[in-house]
């Protein structure tokens, strides 16, 4: 269970976020969906205190995270990150970049050596192929596809074996057909190890379709948190102030309908079942 | 066919008239270094025969004498290996607070950077007189001469090459809870690498020249030789040791631009 608590963050005058509260199940696969500079990229990197909050807790498996240092080594070996433009190591290997992954937990010395025990070894090399890139294991990172370093950019996260995961954008730079692999990667691994995902999205059709709850943050607040069905067009209105795209609305309208009828279908086939 | 002359005006109120205080401020510049420096163009033709008769005693070179050099540009190259390599060690350590985004506090960073222009800004030449003063005549004087001044220029270069290093890296790193030591390790070397060795390698190339002059200030090499040569007005010998120089300079040149292309 990961609880963020009154979290806030402001730059000078500029409020960046404002009070934000949320808990996260264990697995959940939470979308932050919003505009530019409404404050997504803020949150999750306050969350593992890339940037220092003004006022808020961190609370994993209810304790409360402070940022001295043993905390938050405590922190960023629990929440994992998934950065846009997926930040590997261009000129080290595909598994030594998902090795960094492992490195909280390993010896400064032996690891600058590049010596790794055989058992992060196994774990980096397990989670390259829970997203199908065992194959390229020893291949320089800059030598894959942009697709490919993202899926690289989750392996790592998993190597670390985090309890929560934060994804930031993950699919701005990719195609449509290789966003939907990638995000199908993220869902499936992070479900596979019980792992929480926030993840931050501009695609309001990938948001629907993958997201189990969606946060909507517009000008550092939350404006809604809910289920994806529950996004109408008022919500995506609220979230994306002065949007007045007729073709996004009607699409969020059609996705929220298709998805409302799939789960009526599922609860009836449900109880069908049961009966 | 009619031209136009495309050039915007000068910005700012006096326009094209900018120019003349400009042009007046250079003018005066250039005259006042001419005179300082007694430039003379018929001091210059005056001085050609000179020159020539100079050039005449040269020749022919004296190539039996290249076999005593042998030894003395062994030595050249030693002390440019050396040098490099102790400016490495000294630079290496330094480099990362030197750099700005690296380095902890602005007041270190900023101490560090004097620090290493104070000892790129004396030269090889004037540090080699203080060593020689030091440890005394000899190629270690010329080690240590050239070490310095390179780590000072190599600090400075390494340092620069991390400031333009993609930092979204370090961030991935960070975010993993990964520690300083990795993090320069696997976050900040494989990125400035390349660039690293390219300096290095033209440090070598640039101390391989240095070194061939330390000798006339008693700090080992060819330069030693050079200069006795000319001073017992052996110029045959002095063209024979000027050939080596070339041979030298020209023969570092070639394997760091070959090394260079093998980095990329």
């Amino acid at each position: 269970m990961i609880e963020i608590r009154g979290l806030a963050k402001s730059y000078g005058d500029h409020q960046a976020l404002q009070d934000v509260s949320l808990s996260i199940r264990p697995g959940e696969f939470v979308v932050v969906l919003g505009p530019s500079g409404a404050g997504k990229s803020t949150l999750l990197r306050c969350i593992n205190r890339l940037i220092e909050p003004t006022a808020g807790d961190i609370v994993v498996d209810g304790t409360s995270l402070s940022s001295n240092r043993r905390d938050l080594r405590l922190l960023r070996r629990n929440v994992a990150m998934i950065f846009q433009q997926h930040n590997l190591v261009k000129r080290l290997s595909v598994l030594k970049n998902v090795l960094v992954g492992r490195m909280a937990d390993l010896s400064p010395i032996l690891s600058s050596l590049q010596l790794f025990p055989e058992a992060d070894v196994k774990i980096a090399l397990h989670c390259l192929e829970q997203v199908a890139m065992s194959h390229k294991a020893r291949n320089r990172a800059d030598a894959l596809s942009g697709g490919e370093q993202q899926r690289v950019g989750i392996a790592r996260a998993l190597a670390q074996q985090p309890k929560f995961m934060l994804a930031d954008e993950p699919v701005a730079s990719l195609d449509p057909k290789t966003s939907r692999t990638v995000l199908n990667y993220l869902k499936k691994s992070c479900k596979e190890s019980n792992i929480a995902v926030l993840c931050n999205l501009h695609q309001i059709d990938y948001a629907l379709e993958f997201a189990e709850r969606v946060v909507g943050l517009s000008a550092g607040r939350v404006v809604y948190d809910g289920a994806p069905a529950g996004v109408s067009g008022d919500v995506i209105r609220s979230i994306y102030p002065g949007l007045d795209d007729p073709n996004v609305l009607d699409a969020a309208q059609r996705l929220t309908e298709r998805r409302r009828a799939a789960a009526e279908a599922e609860a009836v086939l449900a109880l069908e079942g049961r009966a | 066919m009619s031209l136009q002359f495309v050039v915007n005006k000068p910005r700012g109120p006096l326009g094209w008239w900018i120019m003349v205080p400009i042009l007046g401020a250079t003018v005066a510049a250039l005259w006042w270094s001419a005179v300082g420096t007694h430039l003379s163009i018929s001091g210059f033709i005056d001085g050609l025969p000179w020159i020539a008769d100079f050039v005449g005693r040269m020749l022919p070179p004296n190539f039996a004498f290249m076999e005593k050099l042998v030894k003395p540009a062994i030595e050249t190259v030693q002390i440019a290996l050396w040098g490099t390599l102790l400016g490495i060690v000294l630079a290496l350590p330094v480099c990362f607070f030197a750099a700005r985004n690296l380095s902890p506090y602005a007041w270190v960073f900023h101490g560090l950077r004097q620090v290493l222009n104070v000892m790129r800004g004396i030269n090889e030449i004037i540090l080699a007189l203080i060593f020689v003063a030091a440890v005394g005549l000899g190629p270690f004087a010329g080690v240590l001469a050239i070490a310095l001044h390179g780590a000072g220029m190599l600090g400075k270069f390494f340092a620069e090459a991390i400031e333009e290093i993609d930092e979204g890296p370090l961030d991935a790193l960070r975010a993993a809870g990964a520690g300083t030591l990795q993090r320069i390790v696997f976050g900040v070397l494989p990125q400035v690498l390349p660039a690293w060795i390219g300096v290095v390698l033209y440090r070598f190339e640039t101390n391989i020249r240095v070194s061939t002059v330390l000798g006339m200030v008693g700090a080992g090499g060819i330069g030693f030789e050079l200069i006795s040569s000319m001073k017992l007005f052996a110029y045959e010998d002095t063209a024979a040791c000027v050939i080596v120089i070339l041979i030298l300079v020209l023969a570092a040149d070639l394997m760091s631009s070959k090394l260079r292309a093998m980095i990329r």
